[in-house]
């Protein structure tokens, strides 16, 4: 019997254990990011436990009722508002036919370019008693006095709720969409022929089946609305952001910040529960029935003229005219604003939001991945773990950067001088590195979330077939996984790109000397009412925003058609 | 898992590889500031001119103290700049800065504004005062910060959050005077008269005041001179009238801006010298016609503007005193619920 023959007859499967190790590698491996990516999390912990001075009961006795009411009052407006918006603009666009539809497709993701702290800018200068509106109308009527009328203060609890569903709302549309689109339109022809409504079958088959995305949109939108200081901050709104922010800053006691950044923490745990608990029995394996394309409806007049409104309002509110008010005044102050310094804050945003993307992404996919390969609660443990960033406020990490980079570079620091007689300094803290660091533990939820929907859509068959051919873990996610995950890919990238450019709080405080990004530049003018000077660079944040908006919109269009 | 591997390896080259490092160059001075860079922007320009010195500024509202504690003895800060007297006695308190003994700065600063151990110095003053509505207010109605709490004011006082450093420092004032009782009362009284919720800047007090949602108000007196000056907020201002409080009792409540230098401050002969050049005539003059300040140093004269208001009374309080009393000032005006 000749060499050959013997290879031929050996069983083609890689043996037992060395599957095992392959896979062990990555959990191992999602372990040790996980412990990077609790770091901070975990030095915030540390210092809730010890507070230089127990400052809970002060804080229970006197203001945290009211952080707590308003903070629950301002998640469930948001969150009923932005599923009102996102769910039934999703579905109108992806399964029905009306003039402007292939406009709206990409425009009702405009609002996502927009920070909500600078919408809030703009809509206070219009709606405030000075702005242009008021003024209008009490010349209209002959107002003398504010007692001569009533206008809804823009400055309150609804204004805030409404600023911020304007800007959140595309997390839902996006994930519901695509949700949408990737279904198989089968599904819908089978509930139809069987005598069900459009209607009820949208109820009944649609929701269900896309709920586990709406889902992640949706918790994405409350943990963006729990983490927003900008817009709360100057509405006056007291949420748990700003009492936390208060604490710390004004009862210089980080410690109490910190406890309230544990108590908002227990608020994603419950809400990340809530969505994976209704979901516990529920496994879903879609199948794409290529070549199939989808069966639009034609609609009557009146309702054509529905859904274009539908459409187009959140469109006009969150983007066409925030965006115009802008653009006018970035014409004024052109002269003033295009010079240098807005090219290298311009360089400085895109080159960070790009790192931040990277590196957010990579981290996801090792989690999601693992998660994939070894679904057991310890994986399930550690990706629920890593996605707490997004929880606490951007400054809250910042600090929670800090502290563990701040200590390893003075611990190398005073050992290098021990041994080498070498100062290194400070090697990471202050540097790009440790933004880059800080944006990854507070985006990754968002790599994570679309990924994990995006592989529960790849039947396991998949993953068999291609390891029972004798490829490895890491040669089945290149080949088989990563192609069919593009979608959920470039979602995650770009959402995490445009919500980089847009992050303030951390980027605040973690920014080396001289280091402006156009976030930064915006927030100091705007915030000392110099709006009009910081026009060019807001614009310039949401004109970033709307590339990759449109990219990704193309893209999901042309894969529901392949 | 190779081309994961390489890729994640790949990245986070390329992230240390870009970051930039701080410079450490010996001709500069590094500044950590809560002031608004443009306000300080043109104090700095003429200091490179004059000195060659290169100044970096890292601007934030918020967190400065906090990451300056945790650079440790590695922190590249020379400078802190602050806008009130409780952050500076903050940095002294937490040993964050340096003890300092200059001949030039206390030549310049008169001893009741600078850290007796010369950890920090106060570079301008501003009086906290009163502003009333020319047409709904007679003047003389109002001359005392007590009298805020008066029910004849019921819905028209305004003034910004009580958590804000300058309301804080007033109301650490007031526990000074009146102990803490008293002031409780009070400020549940001037709770009480809030036309609206406390919000925005000290500007948007006054601007309250011209749009009538209340006739009196609380500010710092250099937003007065800032609008009045300025063509587009000219118009808010003029409706307002500016009252230094308590000019028969005590005086006015004034609060203090000023800069400290860093415990570790690896640049300390040009943090120096930043210093020595922010208390000197040219710079003290630039805060007092930019900015519409008082300076600290003696023989700078005010801008033509504030000149106008007339001299006033300043309570002579010391400094320390308010920060003293600032953290039962911000835990009162938790307990009072003044922002809710």
């Amino acid at each position: 019997m000749s060499a050959d023959s013997a290879v031929l007859s050996a069983p083609i499967e890689v043996p037992h254990l060395q599957r095992r190790r392959l896979t062990t590698r990555w959990v191992l491996a999602a372990v040790f990011v996980t412990f990077l990516i609790a770091l901070p999390v975990a030095s915030v912990f540390y210092l809730a436990v010890s507070p230089d001075e127990n400052i809970w009961p002060h804080l229970v006795n006197t203001v945290l009722p009211v952080y707590v009411a308003n903070t629950l009052l301002l998640l469930g407006g948001v969150g009923l508002l932005t599923f009102l918006i996102g769910v039934p603009t999703a579905w109108v666009v992806s399964t029905c036919e009306f003039p402007g539809r292939r406009i709206m497709e990409w425009a009702l993701l405009l609002p996502f370019a927009f920070p909500a702290y600078v919408i809030a800018y703009v809509y206070t200068y219009m709606l405030d008693y000075a702005g242009p509106v008021q003024i209008a109308l009490r010349e209209l009527f002959q107002w003398q006095r504010p007692t001569d009328y009533a206008f809804p203060e823009i400055r309150s609890m609804g204004g805030a709720i409404i600023m911020l569903s304007l800007v959140l709302y595309p997390y839902v549309y996006l994930l519901a969409r695509a949700a949408f689109l990737e279904q198989s339109p089968s599904l819908f022809a089978v509930s139809r022929s069987l005598g069900r409504s459009a209607y009820k079958t949208f109820l009944t088959v649609v929701l269900p089946i896309a709920r586990p995305a709406i889902a992640v949109g949706l918790s994405l939108v409350l943990m963006e609305a729990l983490n927003d200081f900008g817009t709360v901050d100057f509405f006056a709104v007291r949420s748990l952001t700003a009492g936390l922010f208060d604490t710390w800053l004004n009862l210089s006691n980080i410690g109490g910040a910190a406890q309230i950044a544990v108590t908002m923490l227990a608020f994603v745990v419950l809400l990340v529960t809530l969505e994976r608990y209704s979901r516990r029995r529920q496994e879903q394996y879609g199948s794409r029935d290529h070549g199939q394309q989808l069966h639009r409806f034609e609609l009557s007049g009146r309702r054509k003229f529905l859904c274009v409104l539908l459409c187009l309002t959140p469109v006009l509110l969150g983007f066409l005219l925030p965006a115009s008010v802008l653009v006018t005044f970035a014409w004024q102050y052109f002269e003033q604003s295009w010079n240098i310094e807005f090219f290298r804050y311009s360089l400085n945003s895109l080159m960070l939001a790009a790192f931040a993307a990277i590196s957010t992404l990579s981290v996801g996919l090792l989690l999601a991945y693992s998660r994939r390969l070894q679904d057991t609660r310890l994986m399930r443990t550690l990706i629920r773990f890593s996605s707490l960033g997004y929880a606490m406020p951007g400054a809250v990490i910042a600090v929670g950067v800090i502290i563990p980079l701040a200590a390893f570079d003075n611990w190398l620091d005073l050992r290098m001088e021990q041994w080498f007689d070498v100062r290194t300094g400070l090697l990471l803290s202050g540097t790009v590195f440790a933004m880059v660091y800080a944006y990854t533990v507070r985006f990754l939820v968002v790599a994570t979330g679309s990924l994990e929907t995006g592989l529960q859509r790849i039947t396991p068959s998949m993953d068999m077939a291609s390891r029972s051919l004798g490829f490895t873990p890491g040669q089945t996610l290149w080949r088989v996984h990563l192609p069919m995950l593009r979608t959920s890919l470039i979602t995650a990238a770009l959402v995490v790109f445009v919500d980089t450019m847009k992050e303030l709080p951390a980027t605040l405080i973690l920014r080396p000397f001289n280091f402006e990004t156009l976030a930064t530049h915006v927030y100091q003018l705007a915030s000392d009412e110099r709006l009009e000077q910081s026009a060019l660079s807001a614009l310039f944040i949401v004109l970033a925003g709307i590339v990759p908006v449109i990219v990704l919109s193309r893209n999901l269009t042309r894969q529901a058609k392949t | 898992m190779k081309n994961l591997k390489s890729w994640l390896c790949g990245t986070l080259t390329c992230l240390t590889m870009a970051a930039p490092v701080a410079g450490f160059a010996a001709e500069d001075v590094n500044v950590y500031s809560y002031r608004q860079p443009y306000l300080i922007q043109p104090l700095i320009d003429a200091f490179s001119e004059e000195t060659g010195i290169k100044v970096n500024v890292v601007f934030a509202k918020q967190g400065i103290l906090e990451r300056l504690e945790r650079e440790g003895r590695n922190s590249p800060a020379d400078v802190v700049l602050t806008v009130d007297i409780g952050r500076l006695d903050e940095l002294a308190s937490k040993d964050l800065s340096l003890a300092v003994d200059s001949e030039t700065l206390n030549k310049n600063i008169p001893a009741e504004y600078r850290h007796p151990e010369g950890k920090w110095f106060g570079l301008t003053r501003r009086a906290r005062v009163i502003y009333t509505s020319k047409d709904r207010v007679e003047e003389g109605e109002i001359t005392r910060y007590e009298d805020l709490a008066d029910n004849r004011w019921n819905d028209r006082v305004c003034t910004r959050s009580g958590k804000q450093d300058y309301n804080v420092a007033l109301i650490a004032s007031m526990i000074a005077h009146h102990g803490e009782a008293e002031t409780e009362k009070w400020l549940r009284g001037l709770k009480d008269n809030l036309a609206r919720k406390p919000q925005g800047g000290d500007r948007d007090q006054i601007r309250a005041i011209a749009e009538g949602v209340c006739d009196v108000a609380v500010g710092n007196s250099y937003y007065y001179g800032v609008m009045l000056s300025d063509p587009e907020q000219k118009g808010p201002a003029e409706a307002a009238r500016l009252v230094f409080p308590n000019q028969d009792g005590r005086g006015t409540h004034v609060n203090l801006s000023g800069a400290a230098i860093a415990k570790h401050a690896p640049n300390r002969e040009n943090a120096m010298a930043f210093l020595e050049f922010l208390s000197g005539e040219e710079a003290q003059q630039m805060y007092a016609d930019l900015n519409y300040e008082y300076p600290v140093r003696e023989g700078v004269t005010p801008a033509s503007i504030v000149s106008e208001w007339g001299d006033f009374k300043a309570d002579d309080l010391p400094l320390d005193e308010i920060a003293k009393y600032r953290e039962a000032a911000v835990k009162m005006v938790d307990r009072v619920g003044y922002d809710n």
